[in-house]
């Protein structure tokens, strides 16, 4: 693997909500980035992303957002716009900090 | 104030259908992303980080209080109780759900609202000077210019697919309050010698990745011909402008590519032309437009109340010579209401907010909201007897924020905090200078300041036209914030300058205070604003304070 190479997951925004969510291993959708499926090399990536975007009916089209492996295994967003999106706006608790919150 | 005719009323809900059936189809899947995309924009629809987000135009930013009620309800039913007022005269919610949104701009269509032509390459929202009709120093009401311009330019069939967005503004006053010269088209209204209303015709100004300052191309045109020429602009345009690079595709590029002189020339061509098909029909619909458009009938009756409170309340007194501005008839004020409370989001009213601006406007203020550039909510008809009513209506909600026109009174875009476009936040850093800057108690002492905050190079946070503008961008995976210092968005409009290398969001608030002490110890009296220091002594003494490094280097 090349060394600049960052970990790859699947993510996009749901048609009708409009919020991000990630694809696990079992093909399904999760609103949690933790969740998703890490794809360790480009290849199975693109393919894997190319499978996504068949389903166009549930979502508006997905895309790869590098990750990194956080200290309990999980993944977790590299770039601040991912991190933002994955967790929700700074000024207010609102979006997926606050969905959390109340699970 | 303007009511919709039969003919708009019909036009929207129609709009309304027509949106709902291609709602309908794209969740059933008869239309692809790629197909609705074009579909949704055009009903000011976005896909943002975390939703949806509506973008809904308040046209020369002209509320009354059954439609701010409306964007109450809209804010608890489909949002999550608030909204945000944005530099564009417009409203934005950010969390409505695909499947909702017929049913929301029905909502609006209800209180003659819509969210047409508030995104894609066409003429977008008319804005207007939010004191007009009430300022002293005004020459003519520019809302009924920008009402005609709203009707010609709503589904204009020969203007719906330019090369790239279109934006017009006009303001009524010597005094721009309205950026005419950072617009594709800004009409100044003027009087020619002989007393003749008509406008100064700007062309050409913009902000984004490109900013320029509109240039004159009419000194003077009358009244009558404001349609044909504007449609003259407009097809010259059209022909001419760039649709190879969307990044030169602004009427703003192709005057610098041109030249005005010789663009100017083609437009003049083009309306010798063009006025013959205009046979006074626009004439007709002005005069009912400026009946509209009447003032309210004033009471000059005035008692002791305003002054008496302001003689025993001091906080009272503190708002009333922030807040208020001189109205044309002496009983009364324009009184601007802060969306800037110290630390909060700018442009941000929950929907308790939002019923309370409505009941003020409706008991007390002539039933007239409006809506500024600057994210802030005007009273422009309040009788000067009502203040102190409505100050402790404002009160009660959070809304008494007395900062107009100073240091935390932050223009700011919503930032990578919602926005899809941006390279940075907009909105902590914000929230940051306003709590700093409050806390060291000198807002006053440095008077006039206005700080604008865009979160990418789009610039909706009018950054270039800020005393000190603030871009964020990125640089290596993190945020970085670039200042630009001398920037003016008034009828002295100016680009800033850039500064230098830009700042870590850690390094940015010493940055700025660093700025902000070598203005007060660098001006020559307490009444030099910031802006005038730096026109005095240009950006080296100011560059010197935000990069002391170099100056150590240097020795």
């Amino acid at each position: 693997m090349p060394r600049n190479f960052a970990l790859k997951v699947i993510t996009t925004n749901r048609l009708v909500e409009g919020d991000a969510v990630y694809l696990t291993q079992a093909g399904k959708w999760s609103s949690e980035f933790a969740d998703a499926e890490v794809f360790a090399d480009l290849g199975s990536a693109t393919s894997a992303l190319e499978k996504a975007n068949e389903q166009t009916l549930f979502h508006i089209g997905a895309y790869l957002a590098d990750a990194e492996i956080d200290p309990s295994g999980r993944p977790r967003p590299i770039h601040y716009r991912e991190q933002i999106r994955s967790r929700g706006p700074s000024n207010y608790f609102h979006g997926k900090q606050a969905e959390a919150a109340n699970v | 104030m303007y009511r919709y005719s039969e003919f708009d009323e019909l036009f929207v809900r129609r709009r309304v259908e027509e949106f709902r059936d291609q709602v309908q189809r794209r969740l059933s899947g008869s239309l692809t992303e790629d197909e609705f995309k074009p579909l949704r924009l055009k009903n000011g629809l976005y896909l943002q980080l975390h939703a949806y987000m509506l973008r809904v135009a308040i046209p020369y930013g002209t509320l009354d209080a059954r439609q701010m009620r409306q964007l109450a309800f809209i804010a608890d039913n489909w949002d999550k109780g608030f909204g945000h007022f944005t530099t564009r005269q417009n409203v934005q919610f950010n969390w409505p759900k695909l499947a909702d949104v017929p049913e929301i701009l029905e909502a609006l269509a209800d209180v003659g609202m819509h969210a047409i032509q508030t995104s894609g390459n066409c003429i977008r929202n008319v804005t207007a000077d939010h004191f007009a009709g009430a300022a002293a120093d005004e020459i003519s009401d520019p809302r009924p210019t920008a009402e005609l311009l709203r009707q010609w330019s709503t589904d204009h069939p020969e203007f719906q697919y330019l090369p790239r967005k279109f934006k017009i503004a006009v303001s009524g006053s010597p005094r721009d309050r309205a950026v005419t010269k950072a617009h594709d088209i800004g009409l100044r209204m003027v009087r020619n010698q002989r007393g003749e209303p008509g406008y100064e015709v700007l062309i050409g100004g913009g902000l984004g990745r490109t900013p320029m300052i509109g240039a004159t191309v009419r000194e003077f045109l009358p009244e009558n011909d404001l349609l044909a020429y504007v449609e003259s602009i407009l097809r010259v345009y059209n022909l001419h402008g760039r649709r190879d690079n969307k990044y030169k595709a602004r009427l703003k590029i192709l005057v610098h590519e041109t030249g005005v002189d010789s663009l100017t020339h083609e437009i003049e061509d083009e309306f010798a032309e063009r006025k013959k098909w205009f046979a006074g029909v626009d004439r007709e619909l002005v005069a009912n437009l400026k009946a509209a458009f009447e003032p309210p009938v004033f009471d000059l009756s005035r008692t002791r109340a305003f002054e008496d409170r302001k003689e025993r309340d001091s906080d009272f007194r503190v708002w009333t010579d922030t807040n208020l501005s001189r109205h044309r008839c002496s009983a009364y004020a324009i009184a601007t209401v802060s969306l800037k409370p110290i630390g909060g989001t700018p442009g941000d009213a929950t929907a308790n907010q939002m019923r309370v601006l409505a009941d003020i406007a409706e008991r007390l203020a002539h039933d007239e909201i409006r809506v500024s550039h600057e994210q802030n909510i005007i009273f422009p008809h309040i009788p000067k007897d009502k203040i102190p009513e409505a100050y402790d209506l404002l009160a009660a909600a959070g809304l008494h924020t007395s900062n107009f026109g100073l240091l935390s009174d932050i223009i700011a875009c919503p930032g990578m905090d919602y926005c899809a476009l941006a390279t940075a936040r907009s909105i902590p850093v914000a929230q940051d200078i306003s709590r700093r800057f409050h806390d060291l108690g000198i807002e006053r002492t440095i008077g006039e300041m206005k700080i604008k905050i865009s979160g990418c190079i789009n610039a909706c946070g009018h950054h270039h036209v800020g005393h000190i503008g603030i871009l964020g961008l990125e640089r290596a995976g993190v945020e970085n914030y670039q200042i630009t210092l001398g920037g003016d968005a008034t009828e002295t409009a100016a680009l800033g300058d850039r500064a230098g290398r830009g700042f870590s969001a850690e390094e940015l608030l010493p940055a700025l205070e660093r700025l902000v002490a070598e203005y007060l110890r660098l001006r020559d009296s307490a009444g030099e604003t910031f802006l005038e220091a730096y026109r005095r002594m240009g950006p080296e003494p100011f560059r010197a304070a935000l990069y002391p490094e170099a100056k150590k280097l240097a020795a």
